[in-house]
């Protein structure tokens, strides 16, 4: 089959590979009809989180229809069954998987070894994201092994089309959780900083709980443009002052609730010097993240209020405020999403007619073309917001 | 055919059969010589300067060529690195800056003004292939005042962002009443 394949920083390639295999009686197969690529692959693109090995398949953003099951999957699917995959792979039964910590699921992840050693514990595995999360092999591909497949999956009606439902895997459950953590009260305002894929699926979530306002936070006039369309009052932080203009729109008080849907690549701007310093030290190797919006969420949220963290941070992160966060009582939520402790309501939501997450689709091309896309999304050429692949 | 990368895969997960084209570019695989050069050079520099001063009769300088390393090691890692445009026009500066170097050693008086000539000779060619690398690898990101199209109709609300603002207040509302 053909699979887009990661050889080292910014090269990505479309290759043959051999077909997936039944390799667990709780293993399914399925033919991937739509796969996207995530903000998050471009932290791999550029080899900034270590654990990739060449020859990894890329993807965790898959849907597709099963085509053959093990024999221990149970009846929970069947061939034929059109699903939507978690980006999180997860059992089902063990204690955090029952507490709906699926995210942190003790069972899925095959080499615990390394990720323990890394952070502690071991997390859940992961699809087509370094072997720290079990090397699975991703979903920008023809054919999809999907492990634990009786408990990951979300099945989804033929009804509806696959653009509107794609992103139950990953970003709309991730901005949703992230607006969810928040505790959204009808007098909040709630600022998000990146309008990526996962800060506009925030955007939507935060107006659908109610947010009194919605802030975005970016750079680029496209995405900018998107976020206004949603509902939200966008700062352009080329042009003006994220401090002054936050505090402007909450009459001094700073907003309640902050959400970080950047992350470890934050933007380098000469006029932000913090910026310029993490990427030195970061080329040199004694930081490993640029934590440049975790620093300006501590230092604008209102006291007493929530900080909630998407975006993806893979080690270490320097001269982060911990005086101002302390004293202003700020709590901080963060972690990869729990996919199906949220996917149930999401997927009634998209029925219902309240959302269709297909807007986010700028650009739509066959599988053979990922390796070029990752180079567009990444620079945003051509106004790229989210790329959908067509295997 | 033999792949290396198979042999680290998990029994049962895809191997690699046949490779498709890579992206990388001629000038991708110049930029990246360059920088290993760069660090090979910054290392010399920083830990024998007295090697570099000897062969260019410019002894009493080690103090400058080391620095010099410095220089060429951090433009190396940085021409290896995502930004390498950048690394690589720090790379063409820092020539200007060797030969500057360098032709205030040539002195009359300097036994080694041959060296001299040939060092400078290198640093010339060195520099078009910088000066080339760097201009072949220019971010292709647009520019801040390129044309984009804007997306202002792509609220993701299929009944209208209103519609929602006033579910959502009727939800509250409800939840207020209920407590
Ligand atoms: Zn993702
Ligand atoms: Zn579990």
């Amino acid at each position: 089959m053909k699979a887009l394949v990661w050889h080292g920083k910014e090269d990505i390639r479309c290759d043959t590979v051999t077909d997936p295999e039944i390799q667990d009686p709780r293993d399914a197969i399925i033919k991937v009809t739509s796969c996207a690529i995530c903000g998050s692959d471009l932290h791999l693109f550029h080899n900034y989180i270590p654990g990739m090995l060449p020859g990894d398949i890329m993807g965790h953003e898959t849907m597709g229809e099963v085509v053959e099951v093990g024999s221990g999957v149970d009846g929970k699917l069947k061939k034929g069954d059109r699903i939507v995959v978690p980006f999180t792979i997860i059992c089902g039964e063990c204690d955090q998987c029952k507490r709906g910590n699926f995210s942190v699921c003790e069972t899925t992840n095959r080499k615990r070894h390394l990720a323990e050693k890394a952070f502690g514990h071991s997390c859940a595995g992961l699809f087509g994201y370094t072997h720290l999360t079990g090397g699975y092999p991703g979903g920008q591909a023809e054919y999809l092994r999907v492990p634990f497949a009786d408990a990951t999956h979300i099945k989804v009606p033929a009804s509806i089309p696959d653009e509107q439902l794609l992103f139950l895997s990953d970003i709309f459950p991730t901005g949703w959780q992230a607006a969810v953590q928040c505790d959204i009260e009808p007098t909040d305002t709630v600022a998000i900083w990146g309008c990526g894929p996962v800060g506009q699926m925030a955007i939507r979530s935060a107006v659908l709980l109610g947010a009194n306002q919605v802030i975005a936070i970016d750079c680029l006039p496209e995405r900018l443009s998107m976020a206004e369309a949603g509902g939200a009052t966008t700062i352009d932080f080329e042009s003006e002052s994220v401090l002054e203009r936050l505090k402007e729109l909450t009459d001094g008080r700073g907003p309640e609730k902050c959400i970080d849907c950047v992350g470890m690549e934050s933007h380098v701007m000469a006029s932000l010097p913090d910026t310029l310093l993490d990427r030195a030290k970061q080329m040199v190797m004694v930081e490993s993240d640029r934590p440049h919006v975790l620093r300006e969420m501590i230092y604008v949220c209102r006291p007493g209020g929530i900080i909630s963290v998407p975006g993806v941070y893979s080690g270490f992160s320097d001269m982060l405020p911990m005086g101002a966060f302390m004293n202003k009582g700020l709590t901080m939520r963060t972690g990869q999403t729990h996919v199906n402790r949220w996917t149930d309501d999401l997927l009634h939501r998209i029925e219902e007619g309240q959302i269709d997450p297909s807007f986010v689709i700028t650009h739509t091309v066959p599988l053979s073309q990922g390796p070029e896309m990752y180079q567009v999304f990444r620079d945003k050429r051509d106004s790229c917001i989210k790329v959908v692949l067509r295997p | 055919m033999f792949h290396f990368s198979n042999i680290v895969r998990t029994r049962g997960d895809p191997k690699l059969v046949a490779g498709g084209p890579s992206l990388k570019r001629p000038e991708d695989q110049l930029a990246r010589a360059l920088g290993w050069f760069s660090i090979g050079l910054g290392v010399v520099e920083l830990f024998a300067p007295r090697r570099v001063t000897e062969t260019l009769g410019m002894e009493g300088h080690e103090t400058l060529v080391r620095a010099f390393g410095v220089r060429e090691i951090m433009a190396g890692i940085t021409s290896l690195s995502v930004e390498k445009n950048a690394g690589l026009w720090a790379r063409v500066g820092g020539d200007g800056l060797d030969a500057a170097a360098l032709l205030s050693g040539l002195t009359p008086d300097n036994p080694k003004k041959g060296n001299i000539v040939l060092a400078l000779l290198m640093v010339g060619g060195i520099a078009m292939l910088d000066y080339r690398a760097a201009q072949d690898t220019r971010p292709r990101r647009p520019t801040r005042d390129a044309r984009r199209k804007l997306y202002p109709n792509r609220s993701g609300f299929p009944k209208g962002i209103e519609s929602v603002r006033t579910a959502a207040k009727q939800i509250a509302a409800h939840a207020a009443g209920r407590t």
